[in-house]
């Protein structure tokens, strides 16, 4: 076996595949920061809230209704993204006319306040979930085992991330989307009611982040701070992409995924820290982002 | 006339002196983690374990009233002690309670030790608070890291796992607890493969456990806490490292992990513990009143030591009949021996070290659990006399001079 910088080809092949699984979720969550910035200009703050819910919505589900994970993952993103529609009717529309400050500061705060009602009934220690069974084991892939959890939920949300895109940039719907984002005005002169598509487009993205905090609980602690652990992250990645970028938001959650796994090889003390490296170098030499349109 | 002035100043302070006896006033302040991480292990439990020591007690018996007073210190040592000095300064509270978070309580120890008060610590782990910053102030209760590693490390190197490897959280906590459990291993025969640090609250633990499971080592040690350490055991099920014949040491597990994770995902974990709920009808009795405000919820042993805590501190009190003078109420508490329905007799050294047992659990299997909390098997119980550090390897000033 070859070595690669005094690391083991082994070692390395494994990290990589484990850095895109890390970046599977890191696209799935700030594509629906991406969608939601791009059609509402809202920072939605709540994001990380919201995954959060996504993964709570599972267990109570589980414990109390007896509903298993794969029903878990059609219905949790629906119940949530009603809950993200009732959010945006009651208080995001107020805002949206206003500067993007008022609707980062109205979801950091709607963010703090969901957090702080589950802490208060859940605690804090997190709650069991477990794997599937039909997902349960792993395969032995020669330089590493690979749970088959994982290389469903690499496959899971590859195919997610791919649908949306084409969803927004290539059907009809999605060029709606698109036109009523540059000019509201107009399109709704077409007939178009674009209050409400705003208003769907919000609970979809808000949908995508409990779909992926249903495909977090089997792995990760759930418990109320588990959002705000991995928000942040996802922010630096979607800042990285380019704000309202579908496909930069897509591509760049997988590769610094990646770029992520490779540091906890090399130097794993900085692991958390190298995103936001990154971010500062993009910021100062591409300040909209690796894919954004320049403002 | 002036005999008579005398008089009645002499009487008068007769009087005042006898109100101040009949109550004597003592406050409590119970200083935590109420809203993030360290909460389930302490927060409004350990208030209500203070609660129940003070009704207990019974301060009415005792001609005293005892209030308590309770905070948040958001695991930040500045804010820890900005609060207790506030406490001292302004609401003249006597003693403080649990601490959870190791820097924010060697920062309360020094506030203490400079007021003259009372500190009885439960929640914080570091073995420095009766070492090298130890104080005549404080009792260290419920448990420490060297406690920890001793436990753990000792017994699971004896039973077959002499080759280690370490996940180790990268902050002051985690390694002290690598370094103890390192020194356990090789004191006892037991070899360390390697070791990797990772930062404070990961999500992912993937990469860190195929780096554990390459090693080959037949113990993974977690020196880390919380929700590192439910993450690591739970993605470390998933990679089939328990499964491939590893298995992982959690240094510092509460009951609230085991819960948290689900007997499923735990079982077959050792860790040590000074106190579990289902221990005997005294800690079920107690642990049902407990759970009058806490439903659903199991006492981590930190709880338990704030109860216990509270209660020995109160009958020194009431021993001296004044709250005032902080080093003789503690001075007070290591003359007496403590007993009580959660830790059973014991007593407290000259360090401020609560001497007692120690329990070497095992994680049930879902199979073995009966009713909810039966999460535990007893595989070994430690003597109090070996399960802390001996005086002599403190580094305590206060016990060599």
């Amino acid at each position: 076996m070859f070595e690669i910088f005094g690391i083991p080809s082994q070692a390395l092949f494994g990290q990589l595949l484990l850095g895109l699984i890390n970046g599977s979720f890191y696209a799935l969550l700030s594509l629906g920061l991406a969608v939601i910035f791009g059609m509402l200009n809202i920072i939605n703050f709540t994001h990380g809230a919201q995954y959060m819910m996504g993964a709570f919505c599972a267990y109570l589900l589980l414990q109390y209704f007896g509903i298993n994970y794969w029903a878990a993952l059609v219905i949790v993103p629906i119940v949530i993204g009603v809950l993200g529609i009732l959010i945006e009717r009651l208080f995001l529309q107020h805002v949206s006319k206003l500067d993007h400050l008022y609707g980062l500061i109205l979801t950091f705060g709607l963010a703090l306040i969901i957090e702080g009602l589950f802490r208060n009934y859940y605690g804090s220690s997190g709650q069991p979930y477990q794997v599937p069974e039909a997902l349960q084991g792993g395969r032995n892939l020669g330089f590493m085992f690979l749970p088959n959890y994982r290389a469903w939920v690499i496959a899971f949300s590859l195919l997610i991330c791919l649908a949306t895109w084409f969803a927004i940039e290539r059907t009809r719907l999605g060029s709606y989307l698109r036109a009523a984002t540059e000019n509201p005005t107009l399109v709704r002169a077409f007939g178009i009611n674009v209050p409400r598509m705003v208003t769907l487009t919000y609970g979809f993205g808000v949908g995508l982040a409990a779909l992926a905090g249903v495909m977090a609980a089997p792995i990760y602690n759930v418990s109320p701070q588990m959002g705000s652990d991995l928000i942040i992250v996802v922010f630096a990645v979607v800042v990285i992409g380019g704000m309202g970028s579908i496909m930069g938001a897509i591509i760049t959650g997988f590769v610094l995924g990646i770029v992520e796994g490779l540091t906890k090889v090399f130097f794993p003390e900085a692991s958390n820290t190298v995103i936001f490296v990154i971010m500062v170098i993009v910021l100062l030499v591409r300040p909209a982002g690796m894919f954004g349109r320049t403002a | 006339m002036r005999l008579i002035a005398t008089l009645a100043l002499a009487a008068t302070a007769a009087l005042t002196s006898a109100a101040h006896a009949e109550d004597l006033t003592v406050k409590l302040g119970v200083l935590n983690d109420m809203s993030s991480l360290y909460a389930d292990i302490g927060g409004q439990g350990s208030v209500i374990a203070a609660k129940m020591a003070v009704e207990d007690f019974n301060p009415a018996a005792h001609g005293m009233k005892v209030e308590i007073v309770s905070a948040d210190h958001l695991n930040k040592p500045d804010v820890g002690s900005n609060i207790v000095r506030q406490w001292f300064d302004v609401d003249h509270v006597d003693a403080v309670l649990d601490v959870p978070t190791s820097s924010v309580a060697l920062a309360v120890n020094e506030v203490v030790r400079e007021k003259n008060k009372v500190f009885l610590v439960s929640g914080a782990a570091t073995s420095d608070l009766t070492g090298a910053k130890c104080s005549p102030n404080t009792v260290h209760w419920t448990y420490d890291t060297w406690m920890l590693a001793n436990g753990t490390g000792k017994a699971l190197v004896k039973s077959g796992g002499d080759t280690w490897f370490f996940l180790t959280a990268d902050y002051a906590f985690g390694h002290a607890l690598e370094r103890d459990t390192t020194a356990v291993v090789l004191a006892n025969g037991g070899r360390v493969l390697g070791s990797v640090a990772h930062p404070l609250n990961t999500q992912d633990f993937s990469s860190f456990l195929l780096q554990a499971q390459a090693s080959k080592a037949k113990i993974i040690g977690l020196a880390n806490a919380g929700g590192d350490t439910d993450n690591a055991i739970k993605q470390g099920a998933e990679f089939g490292i328990t499964a491939g014949g590893q298995h992982f040491a959690g240094l510092l597990v509460f009951i609230t992990d085991v819960q948290a994770l689900g007997l499923k995902t735990a079982q077959g974990l050792v860790l040590t513990e000074t106190f579990y709920w289902d221990m005997n009808d005294a800690t079920r009795a107690w642990t049902k009143r407990w759970q009058v405000e806490r439903p659903g919820k199991f006492p981590a042993m930190t709880v338990a030591g704030v109860y216990a805590a509270t209660m020995h501190y109160l009958k020194a009190v009431a021993a001296l009949k004044s709250a005032t003078d902080g080093k003789a109420v503690v001075a007070k508490m290591k003359d007496m021996p403590t007993d009580d329905p959660l830790f059973g007799k014991g007593y407290i050294r000259a360090d401020g070290r609560k001497i007692h047992p120690a329990y070497l659990f095992e994680v049930k299997t879902p199979e073995e659990s009966k009713y909810p909390g039966d999460d535990y098997k007893l595989r070994a119980t430690i003597p109090a006399e070996e399960a802390f550090r001996p005086m002599k390897d403190d580094n305590c000033p206060m016990v060599t001079n």
